[in-house]
């Protein structure tokens, strides 16, 4: 056998080399600097716009960096700008969409985590009937539920305040949070909820201390996709609150199509990425676990 | 009733899913301190039969006793058991000594009397430099025998193993194979413990009991099970390599086939008596002798050579009788060699015979 092995240093030997610069490289970065840049754009166009002063806007040179930099249409959209009777920007808006927030995803989370919980290790009686009615809601157009929705929170006392909107984004969240959360325990080994019965914990004690600290990844990607849901959200905001607890998206909405006076396009902007910037910021400081996150909820089904 | 020799005892289980039947009528004593080892391929209902005992799957049908007391309906941690699984089952996020004390902090035992049993656990798996890891910093033995020692600070009566080898690699499996049969010794626990791999089953267990399609085949001394198996599953479940298989008849005290006649009056027939008819003569590989020592048994054939496999302590031989295959195991300084004709010796007393129908032993 050894005749026919060449000798070293002739032939392919240790890592096969490549060239940086080859026509195969040139073309993929090229594409994908392209289209980076196209989805790019318009956040430049917003940034820079939110910068300038209304006379160097007027001349019309949209893509052009501002010649003075002013945040002024920054302090007046986030302080003075108007809404109806009210002049006190987005700020208001920006609390209340927090005070909406924040009690939707604490809420849907905390019943969707325990849902998924149940329906993984517990296999109790018509529990197949319960996650099939729960994934059935997930594809029911919301515009059917409207109308029957305000009747029901008005029969409740809650139409036009805040926990209204909340029990409506957590009833909503439902479906896909605890699709979400049943993959991702019916994943973890069951011979761990085995041994953990064995030990004698019982529903509450299994899942408060074997499967909450094994499930951090998922209950970053549940809060990402509760809380950029929820703070995005128009419709809902819209139907079921009233002007004073309008969320910060409504108020947005309210500013930049009012139609008095002058159009302000620098405030306007800026006004749209202060709205943007809690999305935004939620993406950027948790994006890799959520890949992650969502990867291991996704292998089983 | 009559309980104090019984540790674990199975009535007439059932467990069917749905149309399905996993366990069908199942009656099993376990005494005291026995070491009993629930043996079968995989899909026969061994591991099903463990979590019944357990108490992680409700039964359909029947009742188990541990202790004299009926625990048929009692949750897992009320049975009196401690379980050990195969792929560990330890809880990631906390530590050795957190495993451990898990079970006893559920139980509300008193502090101090947690830490004095974690310590005799640790003490007796001899893993008292380990209590302060996380599992992810162990080994799979040292694992292993974390998932033992959840086990042992219960102080319960019963331990349960399923299948606790099967994720080491084979070195690490026999030295900790020892070490179960060790702490057996040491505890005197009655221990039902489940596994695919005869070798365990033959060195740990008192009794086996040999499952398929959810019955028990035999239950016995690893001896009995090895040497008289009741039918022809058991006799070739058992034994590595399997034992070979003649069919032919029995006439009178002889098994005739094509190949070969055998007078089997030295043969220990089963109390029903011996019925001419077709049978199935077992001969065990390692019951073969070969050249020199054949020449001194009751029946002596010659046999070609097919294949040798050399496992250093001996040689195993793959041989033909007039197209039939026979095996048979040889020491291993033999010279064999494919293509040799040997001379092998049988003996009839040390043989099985199988009715051909009904497949158990006559």
């Amino acid at each position: 056998m050894t005749e026919s092995v060449a000798p070293v240093g002739r032939g392919p030997n240790g890592p096969k080399p490549r060239r940086v610069f080859s026509r195969r490289n040139i073309f993929l970065y090229g594409i994908l600097g392209l289209v980076a840049c196209y989805y790019a754009l318009p956040l430049y166009v917003m940034v820079v716009t939110s910068l300038k002063g209304m006379p160097e806007i007027r001349m019309g040179n949209i893509f052009s960096p501002p010649v003075e930099v002013t945040f002024q249409p920054w302090v007046k959209a986030w302080a003075e700008a108007c809404t109806g009777l009210n002049c006190d920007g987005l700020s208001r808006g920006f609390w209340n969409s927090v005070m909406i927030t924040v009690p939707s995803v604490v809420l849907s989370i905390a019943i969707a985590s325990v849902n998924g919980y149940a329906l993984a290790n517990w296999r109790f009686k018509g529990a197949n009937v319960f996650f099939t009615i729960l994934i059935f809601g997930a594809f029911i157009p919301y515009q059917v539920m409207i109308y029957p929705l305000v009747i029901i929170l008005r029969e409740m006392g809650l139409y036009g305040s805040f926990w209204g909107l909340v029990l409506v984004h957590s009833v909503f969240g439902m479906p896909i949070l605890t699709l979400l959360f049943r993959n991702y325990f019916s994943s973890l080994p069951e011979e761990l909820f085995k041994a953990a019965r064995v030990d004698g914990a019982g529903f509450w004690g299994i899942f408060l201390k074997i499967m909450l600290p094994m499930s951090v990844p998922i209950f970053v990607v549940a809060m990402i996709l509760q809380i950029t849901g929820i703070w995005n959200d128009f419709l809902f905001g819209v139907i079921y609150t009233k002007p004073a607890n309008y969320p910060m998206t409504v108020q947005l909405n309210n500013i930049v199509n009012s139609v008095q006076g002058v159009k302000e396009y620098n405030v306007n902007m800026a006004a749209t990425m202060i709205t943007a910037l809690v999305p935004l910021t939620v993406y950027f400081i948790s994006g890799r676990l959520f890949v992650r996150g969502i990867a291991a909820g996704a292998v089983k089904g | 009733m009559n309980q104090t020799t019984s540790s674990v005892s199975i009535r007439g289980l059932d467990l069917h899913f749905g149309s399905v039947k996993v366990l069908t009528d199942l009656d099993i004593e376990i005494g005291e301190g026995e070491f009993l080892v629930l043996l079968g391929s995989s899909g026969c209902g061994k591991s099903t039969l463990l979590n019944c005992i357990a108490g992680l799957l409700d039964v359909s049908g029947g009742e188990i006793h541990i202790k004299g007391r009926n625990v048929t309906w009692d949750e897992p941690k009320d049975r009196g058991i401690g379980m050990v699984f195969q792929s560990y089952a330890l809880y990631p996020q906390m530590t050795v000594r957190g495993n451990l004390s898990f079970g006893l902090k559920q139980a509300k035992v008193a502090k101090s009397e947690i830490e004095s049993r974690v310590k005799r656990a640790a003490e007796v798996l001899q893993i008292e430099a380990l209590l302060e890891r996380k599992p992810a910093q162990l080994s799979g033995g040292q694992r292993q025998r974390v998932a033992i020692g959840r086990a042992l600070v219960r102080d319960v009566d019963v331990f349960l193993f399923d299948e606790p080898l099967s994720n080491l690699d084979a070195k690490l499996r026999a030295s900790l194979r020892v070490e179960i049969k060790r702490l057996h010794q040491q505890l005197h626990n009655t221990m039902i413990y489940v596994t695919h791999d005869q070798i365990e089953a033959m060195t740990l267990a008192d009794r086996i009991a040999i499952m398929k399609d959810g019955a028990v085949q035999q239950l016995g001394t690893p001896h009995e099970i090895y040497s008289s198996p009741v039918n022809r599953y058991v006799a070739a479940f058992i034994g590595s390599p399997s034992m070979n298989f003649f069919s032919g008849s029995l006439s009178g005290d002889n098994f005739v086939s094509d190949t070969m006649t055998l007078s089997m009056d030295r043969y220990a027939f089963d109390g029903t008596g011996r019925q001419n008819g077709r049978v199935e003569l077992g001969v065990r590989p390692e019951h073969v002798a070969c050249d020199e020592a054949a020449r001194d048994m009751p029946f002596q054939v010659e046999v070609d050579v097919d294949v040798v496999e050399p496992m250093g302590s001996d040689t195993q031989v793959w041989g033909s009788l007039q197209g039939e295959e026979f095996r048979f195991r040889v020491d291993g300084q033999s010279t064999l060699k494919t293509g040799d004709k040997v001379l092998v010796g049988i003996d009839p007393a040390r043989t099985c015979l199988f009715d051909m129908t009904t497949e158990l032993r006559l």
